[in-house]
């Protein structure tokens, strides 16, 4: 359990969010050109760090808006927060 | 030749104050090169190295483990051991392991305590009904045995649960498998380490892999914290560190590595003599031989290797626990602890070859492995021999993600997730 700076409501239980998994995978522009291994990539393959990951995140009880978040996977501690669509603070 | 366990051995021994009980297995120095290495000292990888040995004849091999044996996800699973999975693949599978545990305190010289002791799984609204009267009929044609039970018959199985018909969450039926249970989890690591070793199983315990040497796409060894060792097959059997493993080796799996939690409660007398799981409200329970509940809890949703949950997960499964068996209202929980699983997106194992010759990987098994034990590493010793997997575990391939060919148990495998 750990505390979430929510970019929209602020400082808020983790138990109000919900994971949403590994951020920044961009949807295959052109998806008719995919060959399966692609596919398998784009859908299925994760990189899974132990260490500093960049993933993203849902407010489901609270103001349910997404945002990402960098978090060292390997303690919980929470790096940086920033909303959909901004660069990723460099590390 | 490793001394027999045995009564007569228990009193002689009792002789010497219990003194001088040979070692269960050496402490040695990896050699500069093996046959074949397997990383990861859990149950999965230790039956590995164990079936290696004895049935594709393969003596030069080691386990190498970064902790000590056991003491990862082994250690820390609830002991439910059952094999009543929908589909096709996964009830060949787990029934293929379930069958080996039957026999397996006798094969090893070592009591495991595999208590058959019955599974049962709740049904609380009309789609688990459904479900899990297929799910039964999916077992009794795979030869799995499985019953279907009605509210009395749950009641009559199992009297503690609470069967009223007023409560959140109504128990509606169940199913039973008889042949199911639990054993005692570092028995079987021990088991299996003391009969590796024996046939000449190098089991390297404090030796963490740093790296994978590769040339082009076949593999040579690898870089741990006791030095390299060269080798010409790895298998990788590393659970929550499947991923860190494969990274080395620039390869990516389909994998998500999640806290998952379980508790015990201080020791009561005998008060519950099965396993109970219920999917649908997140409660299984069973009870320890030395009379601790056993209860396991969920699984966080973000990625974490930190080896702790979140405490909203625990209370989450504590509400549940307390609605079924009110009888344990009273009960204080004495220790609670967290592993990391390794979890695919079909909730299936893989058992596989890899692009890169000489790599292969048992992973994925998620938060349900610890019942597979036997008949993993019994498949995973085939398939790293012969380069080629068994027929029980091809479908469980890696490939499976390129070709959709997936073996959805998500839900379908009254697996609590």
């Amino acid at each position: 359990m750990f505390l979430i700076n929510c970019p929209f409501c602020g400082e808020r239980e983790q138990s109000e969010f919900k994971a949403g998994g590994e951020a920044h995978i961009v949807r295959p522009k052109q998806p008719t050109e995919l060959s399966d291994d692609e596919w398998a990539e784009y859908l299925f393959m994760r990189k899974n760090i132990k260490g500093i990951q960049f993933e993203r995140w849902n407010h489901v009880h609270g103001c349910r808006k997404w945002f990402n978040m960098v978090r060292d996977t390997s303690n919980d501690q929470i790096k940086a927060v920033y909303k959909m669509g901004e660069k990723p603070p460099v590390k | 030749m490793k001394n027999k366990y045995s009564i007569f051995s228990l009193i002689k021994n009792a002789f010497s104050y219990h003194e001088n009980w040979e070692k269960a297995w050496k402490d040695p120095e990896p050699k500069k090169e093996y046959d074949a290495i397997i990383v990861g000292g859990g149950g999965h990888g230790l039956a590995t190295a164990y079936y290696l040995a004895k049935k594709h004849n393969m003596k030069n091999i080691a386990v190498v483990e970064k902790g000590w044996i056991g003491g990862g996800n082994t250690g820390r699973n609830t002991t439910i051991i059952r094999s009543n999975y929908l589909w096709d693949a996964s009830a060949g599978l787990y029934d293929h392991a379930l069958k080996i545990w039957e026999g397996l305190s006798q094969e090893l010289n070592y009591n495991v305590m595999f208590s058959q002791r019955g599974v049962m799984n709740l049904a609380h609204n009309l789609q688990d009904v459904r479900d899990l009267k297929r799910r039964t009929h999916a077992n009794r044609l795979n030869g799995i045995d499985a019953v279907y039970l009605n509210t009395e018959e749950v009641k009559k199985f199992c009297p503690i649960i609470n069967t009223s018909q007023d409560i959140r969450y109504p128990v509606l039926g169940g199913t039973l498998q008889r042949r199911a249970g639990t054993a005692r989890h570092d028995a079987v690591a021990w088991g299996y380490a003391r009969g590796a070793d024996e046939m000449g199983v190098d089991i390297i315990q404090n030796c963490e892999v740093k790296g994978i040497k590769r040339n082009g796409d076949t593999v040579e060894g690898i870089e741990t914290t006791k030095g390299y060792i060269k080798t010409k097959k790895i298998g990788v059997v590393a659970a929550g560190h499947s991923s860190v493993i494969a990274n080395m080796a620039g390869l990516k799996l389909p994998l998500e590595s999640k806290p998952l939690q379980a508790l015990v409660s201080e020791p009561v007398k005998p008060i519950i003599d099965t396993v109970v799981m219920s999917n649908a409200v997140h409660a299984y329970v069973s009870q320890s031989d030395k009379g601790e509940l056993v209860i396991g809890a969920g699984t966080d949703d973000y990625v974490s290797y930190s080896q702790k949950g979140s405490h909203d997960i625990v209370e989450g499964t504590l509400n549940a626990i307390l609605e079924l068996y009110p009888i344990f209202s009273r009960m204080r929980m004495l220790r609670q602890w967290g592993g990391i699983v390794d979890i695919c997106p079909d909730a299936s194992p893989i058992i596989s070859k890899t692009s890169i010759k000489g790599l292969y990987f048992n992973c994925g098994w998620g938060t349900g492995g610890f019942k597979a034990t036997p008949g993993s590493g019994d498949l995973f010793a085939h398939t790293i021999a012969n380069d080629e997997p068994h027929k029980l575990n091809a479908a469980f391939n890696i490939n499976r993600f390129v070709s959709g060919d997936l073996v959805d148990e998500h839900g379908a495998a009254a697996v609590a997730h």
